[in-house]
Parts: structure tokens; sequence; C-alpha cells
């Protein structure tokens, strides 16, 4: 992993774009990993169907990562012979081996790693240059100067031995970088994004693979005044954070399927007592404890109709690892305005990935929290309005106390069980997140907008459908791409008018039972034939796979 | 405190919501001690937020004319955890019954002991569920008759001061309905003591426990009193009858604070972590 992140750090700073993702056995700590990298002169958002070059330190129980790490007659597998010979899921598809004996190598360097001889071999099979490499070596060890020495001695035999194996897999030069580019994860972008949107309290409980998210933000949030406090369960966690925002700061938690489980009877409560709060949903293979480190897009039901009663809150869904900062942000400013709970479903894949970025364009500010004036005479907490929206009192404040309840109430806030107080706070709440002007962040609609076909997908897929599509274009095969960030509500009608003209839509999702699918098909009028491409996670959808069933589907 | 402050009257710490309760409900007696003690402390009601989770008691919020938030059952803990820290500048008070507290909310009653947070804990233990009409609650006698658990629950009852002692609350104390004035003391105790401060308050319901009237007979004023030794008040506990009123345990553990100092950079400096 440290290799992978060294190679990852080199290529950011040749000038290329790089994504990197992980893969691991189920130790807790150390046991086989994998670290997978697709290194392009052009953004990368998903992996390709193959790998050029699969390097191993050893080969104990990797073949787990098979169906990962898919390899062609033309890739290379490097691996130290004394190690034993690769297995055979890999090399029975005919790709070319070449021997390396890391550990005999790095044993010949005092101090010397297997891991760096291979970061080097590596690094000048794809032509990049020493110094990225070296600078890439000292920032990860920069505290550690006593490793660097060795480190660098035996990246430098690793670059020597790939000169003399007359082995080459040069990238493309990269076109000189015109603009700032960031090395980040999701996890990292996401929480950037909450800082940015105003969040300044969260409470967490730890769980794979939200836990970097939260473990990011909590130095982040103590550097610029705010706090994190680790909860007990999930159950506090939310209920800590509807008391936070509650108190006028707006707040966040982090979690995964199981803990969103957990949490959404609070964000009832949040609907109810109309607090904003933002839960970032890293959503991993459910149900259950599922598969804890692989990504899927199967919590969209829940996030959409977990809450009981009719219970009117915002579902984002960010569709890059950059977009995880924007689409954060944003769900803190809609939450903010529309006083009600925003879920952003973010996924392992987006998560945890790690990717050379173009630098996000910054984003306006929201309109933020509509706050009572203090000492308003006959303060009406949940005033109906027309807009839905009702000033909010900050604890603290003179002469508009009120009592924040989950109970039905009326205007003052005071619990009602009159039927036609139901009807107007149930109206009033609806009515906010309606009729708010989402503006065009809503989805990135892109392609050929003259198409007649259209392919719908959301979050993590958006990668692997826009190269998959590009392919299909180079074939001929044209349409336009709708990637929706704004699940909840949805925006029937600027959907219609992206797809007016359009005859047939594929909609693209990772979960079994094509939910997606049919909550569009439950909400819109869609044009045309409606056809759907739906499987489980665990694997991400591939752009060759998306280019292949395009293909069919446009015989179809 | 000013001169404003100093000039409120316990009334003008209650709403004009009439409470739901039944005739000769304990609650009252702590609706009533509430007003008294934040007249005492001389908060501004809108200094003051309280908070509740599901329940008869956790109906008190509405009931003051303080900030309140009445949430979700058994949460009321966390949500009042999350206020405090995000707004430390408030007085937080929590108040709830045994099933809120001791049954649902179990799992936080604990941590919010551990954790130590500047805030008071109120919960008014009748030994049932009176909301849902008089099911047998953690404190519940195990032999009590009910039609849920006919011929009881034969569960062993919870002890709650014993497992404030051993989770770390700061401030322990028990009290009782029929004493306001003794009560609404041990509140003013409680909100000032630093800390995790938790108050039992035996608050008979008439309606499903009829017997409990007989409380008044049986409690023993100031039979317990305060120590910051916890081996020395974990002993007393051992000969605890469950209606020796007073203050237990005042320890003198520092309240919960960030352990980071908050700092002042802007957000935008962050940014430079991520540039290549």
């Amino acid at each position: 992993m440290t290799a992978g992140n060294m190679l990852l750090e080199a290529a950011a700073r040749a000038g290329y774009y790089a994504l990197m993702t992980r893969s691991s056995g189920p130790q807790i700590r150390g046991g086989e990993a994998a670290a997978m990298l697709r290194i392009a002169c052009h953004p990368v958002e998903c992996m390709e169907e193959r790998f050029h070059i699969l390097a191993a330190v050893d080969w104990e129980k990797v073949q787990r990562f098979n169906a990962e790490i898919p390899l062609l007659p033309d890739s290379l597998i490097v691996g130290d012979p004394d190690q034993g010979p690769p297995p055979e899921v890999f090399t029975a598809g005919g790709a070319r081996q070449a021997s390396l004996p890391l550990k005999k190598l790095a044993k010949a360097i005092p101090e010397g790693r297997a891991n760096m001889v291979l970061l080097g071999y590596v690094a000048a099979l794809l032509d990049l240059p020493e110094a990225a490499v070296v600078a890439a070596v000292e920032k990860t060890l920069g505290k550690r100067r006593t490793a660097l020495a060795p480190s660098l001695a035996a990246v430098a035999c690793g670059r020597g031995e790939a000169t003399a194996s007359g082995l080459h897999f040069p990238l493309a030069a990269p076109p000189p970088v015109t603009t700032p580019r960031w090395l980040i994860t999701g996890n990292e972008a996401a929480g950037y994004g909450a800082l940015k949107g105003g969040v300044r309290f969260a409470a967490a409980y730890p769980i794979t693979p939200a836990t970097e998210l939260l473990e990011w933000l909590s130095p982040a949030l103590a550097e610029v005044g705010g706090t994190l406090v680790q909860a007990e369960d999930e159950l506090a966690s939310i209920n800590m954070v509807i008391g936070g925002s509650y108190g006028g700061v707006p707040a966040l938690t982090a979690t995964s399927g199981p803990g969103l489980a957990l949490m959404v009877e609070a964000l009832g409560l949040a609907v109810a007592a109309e607090v904003p709060l933002v839960v970032v949903d890293v959503m991993r293979v459910g149900p259950s404890t599922g598969i804890p480190t692989k990504s899927e897009q199967a919590d969209l039901n829940i996030a959409l109709h977990g809450l009981h009663g009719d219970a009117p809150h915002l579902v984002l869904v960010p569709n890059s690892v950059a977009d995880c900062l924007r689409t954060t942000q944003w769900a803190v400013q809609l939450a903010e305005s529309l006083q009600a709970p925003a879920i952003v479903l973010s996924d392992q894949f987006l998560g945890q990935a790690r990717a050379v970025v173009d630098r996000p364009a910054d984003q306006a500010g929201g309109a933020g929290r509509v706050v009572a004036e203090p000492a308003s005479p006959g303060y009406r907490r949940y005033a109906v309005t027309p807009t839905g929206i009702s000033p909010m009192a900050v604890p603290g404040t003179p002469g508009t106390a009120y009592t924040a309840d989950g109970l039905e109430h009326g205007e003052r806030g005071r619990p009602s069980s009159q039927a036609a107080d139901h009807y107007a706070q149930l109206d009033k709440r609806k009515r906010k997140l309606d009729d708010w002007d989402y503006g065009e962040g809503w989805a990135d609609v892109e392609g050929d907008l003259a198409a007649e076909s259209a392919v719908i997908t959301f979050g993590s897929c958006t990668g692997p459908v826009r190269e998959g599509m590009a392919r299909a274009a180079g074939d001929g095969l044209s349409a336009r791409l709708v990637s929706l960030r704004l699940l909840s509500p949805l925006q029937p009608a600027r959907l219609a008018a992206a797809l007016a003209g359009v005859r047939r839509i594929l909609v693209v999702e990772q979960n079994h039972t094509a939910q997606l699918y049919k909550y569009l098909r439950a909400e819109c009028d869609l044009p045309g034939r409606l056809s759907s491409l739906h499987r489980a996670g665990a694997l991400q959808f591939q752009p060759g796979e998306i280019h292949r069933h395009l293909v069919e589907w446009s015989q179809a | 405190m000013n001169d404003a402050a100093a000039r409120l009257a316990p009334a003008d710490y209650k709403s004009d919501v009439k409470p739901v309760w039944c005739p000769g409900c304990g609650d009252f007696g702590v609706v009533n001690a509430l007003a008294k003690a934040l007249a005492k402390l001389e908060r501004r009601p809108e200094q003051v937020a309280v908070v509740s989770g599901i329940g008869c008691s956790s109906r008190i919020p509405a009931y003051l004319s303080s900030y309140g938030f009445h949430g979700v059952h058994g949460r009321a803990l966390a949500a009042a955890t999350g206020l405090k820290i995000a707004r430390p500048d408030l007085t937080v008070i929590v108040t709830g019954g045994d099933g809120d507290g001791y049954s649902i909310g179990g799992n936080h009653f604990l941590h919010a002991c551990r954790r130590n947070v500047d805030m008071t804990y109120i919960v008014m233990d009748n030994r049932v569920y009176g909301m849902t009409k008089g099911q047998p609650s953690p404190t519940t006698e195990p032999d009590w008759d009910s039609k849920l658990s006919p011929d009881g629950t034969g569960l062993r009852e919870f002890q709650p001061m014993v497992i404030a002692l051993a989770s770390g609350a700061n401030f322990i104390a028990r009290a009782f309905t029929g004493d306001p004035n003794n009560l609404a003391d041990v509140i003013v105790q409680a909100v000032r003591h630093p800390g995790f401060s938790f108050v039992e308050v035996l608050s008979p319901c008439i309606t499903f426990r009829p017997e409990q009237k007989d409380w008044k007979k049986i409690v023993r004023g100031d039979a317990l009193r305060p120590t910051s030794d916890v081996p020395r008040a974990a002993r007393r506990m051992l000969r605890d009858t469950g209606f020796d009123l007073g203050v237990l345990y005042a320890g003198e553990r520092a309240p919960y604070a960030p352990r980071r100092p908050r700092g002042r950079r802007a957000v935008a400096d962050l940014e430079a972590r991520f540039e290549i």
C-alpha cells in the first residue's frame, strides 16, 4: 500500500492524472493487500477492464484479488522467483512474466525493503521521471529520515533492474499542467465539503468505509473552531448531531448502511422538528454487515424511503471523487436553508479511492438558515409560511423560546393531535422542499444532447458510464448522459427537459434490484423505451462492460 | 446574573401549556421544583434548554418557558450531549422517566455518566410505563403483575444510583416529589455541580401504581450524605433501601472538554494539504 501511494504521488508530480483503489484480505492489520492504480493523461474516474502490470512482493493468498485484477495477454506479471510462480488464475490468460528477485535485491541493501525495489522497477517501466519518484518517497518518509536513504537506494536498485530487463511500458508524455490539481480521497473531499458548507459540529461512530472521513474531519474541525465527539453508537451520534444543530451549529455525521439503519428514527425526528443536518452514508455492500470493504449502490431505497410516516428530506449523490466535495457542501447548504435532514450517498469506491483531480471549482455560498429575530412577539417556530420555511430560533435568544418536537404540533410547536395541524405541517414540510429552486446542480447532463438515446445513472457508476459512452460514441453510438445528483426531491420537470426528444433510455446502477430504475418509473413520465442495466456491487462497473452493453442495446 | 434575572419568579419559568398528566401525578412536583430551582439559579429562561425523550415525564419541556427539545424515545441524553458540546454557554437539563432512561436509553445513560458533560439529568422514576398504560419498567419489582408480563417479570430491579456511580457520574442524588422544596434544592445543587449530575426522583404514578401513594411514609429524608469518595458512596449503596433521600456523591472529576483547543484557521487554509 505504501508503494502504491508513492507511485500515485509520483505520477501526480509527473503531471499525470491517476486513480488508486485498494483491496485487502480480512486481516485487521497486515496480510495480503493490493493497490490498484490507473495512470493517464486525462482525468480518470474508474478502472479499466484490464491492468497492464501486476507486480507482486509475494503470492500469498493473492488469488482473492483475481476478479479485481483482470489481465490480458499483453499484460506483464512481475514476481519474485524465490516466492514461487504466480498463481494460475493470473497466468491463465497468457500474460507475460518477468522475474525480479525482490527479496534478494532488497537484502543486499542495508535496511532495504522489497516494496521499494518494486516501486523503482515499476516506475521505470512506466518511464516516470526519477525526480518525481524520489520526491514522492521523500514526502512519504519525510518524518522518518533514517528510512529515506535505504528506500531511495532500493528504488534506484529497482530502476536499474527495469532498465536491464529491456521491458518497457512507457506512459504517453503528459500535457503541461496548467491548472492546480489535488490528490484527494472522496472521504477527504466530503469532509472538506462539509467544512466549506459550514459544518462545525460532528458526532461519530466508527464504521467501514466511512471512518476515514470522520478521522479526517476530527482534527480539521478543531482547527477551524469546531468539535467532533465520538458517540457510543449511531443512535447517539445522530441524536447528538440533532442536538448540536438545534443549538444553531451546522452539524454532520458520517456512517455506512448498518449505521444509517440505526439512524432512521432520528432522521424522522429531524424532519418533524425541522432540524437541519447531514448524514454522509458511504455505502458498502449490504444487507446487514454485508461486505464492509466493497462498494454498492443499494442504500438508495432506505435513503429515499426508510423513514416512517410522510417524511420529506433531501438525498444527494456525488458522482466522482472530487464531486464528494461539491455535493457534501451543497447538502449542508440545502439542509440549512430548508431546515431538513440531507443524506449524502457516497460509496466505498468514491470514499476510499485516492485520485489526482483538477482542483474543484469554488461553489457559491448557500442561503443559510433563516434565524428568528430576538424578542419576536408571538413567535411561532413552525409558522405556516408561503415558502414552508419558518424562522428558526437559536437557543440563548430572548423572546423566542420554543420546544422543538417530534410530536405533531401546531405553529407554536405545541403538541397537537388535530388533523388540521397535521395537514398544515405536512404540507409545510413538503412545500419547502418542493418549491425550492435547486438550480443546475440537480444533475450533470452531458454527451450528445441531440441524440435519441439517453443513459441515466448516479454516483460511482458515472465514471465507467461516461467512459463507456465515449467509446460507444467512437462506434457512432451517440447518447446523452444524465448523472443525477439530487435524488430527493426528484426534479421530474428538469429531467423531462433533459430527455426531450429521447426515444429510449437506459438506467445504469450498481444494485441487485434496480432501485433507481423503479424509483424513476414511479416518479416520472419518462419518454420512449426504458431499460435497466443493474448489477450488484463488490465489483465496480468497467467502461468496457458499459460499452458492450450500449452496443447490444443499440441493436435490440 | 443581572438585575432582570434576579427579578424572575418561579411562575416565569412555566409555560401556559396544560400538562397531559393524571391528577396526583408526581411529575407536577418536578415542574414546580424546576421552576423554583431555575429562579433560584437566576438563569434566564432563554439560557436554559430542557431536553427530553418520550414518556409522561418527557413532556416537561413544553411546560416550561425555557428552550425545549422533545425528541425520540431514549435518546434525550445524546441530543443534550450534542447541544451542550456545541453550545457550552447554555444550561442543559435533561428530563425523563425510568423506561426512557434505564431501558431504551440505558446505553446512553452509561456513556453520559462516563463522558461527564456538564449537564443535569433528572429521572422521574415511577417504576412503570405510564404513557402506554401500565407495563413494567427496569425499576419495577419482579413480582408486579401486568397484562404484558403476567405474574411479574421475575427480573431484578435496575439500580440507577449504583450504575451512575460505577459509570462515572459526577453528582448523584435521590429526591422525592412529595418534598418539592428539597427537590428544588437538590436540582440547584445538581445544576451548579460541574460535570454530569444525576438526580433520581421518586415520582409516584398513582394511576397505575396506586400503592406508591405510601412512598411518602417510607422515604427517609437526609439519609444520604454527600461524599467525594467513590468506595464510601458504593458502601453506602449496599445499605440503600431505595427510599433513602439526599446527595450520595459529589465528585471532583473535571467535566468533559474537547481535548484539542478550538483553533481559528480559515477553512480555505486546509486546502494546501490536498495540493500536489
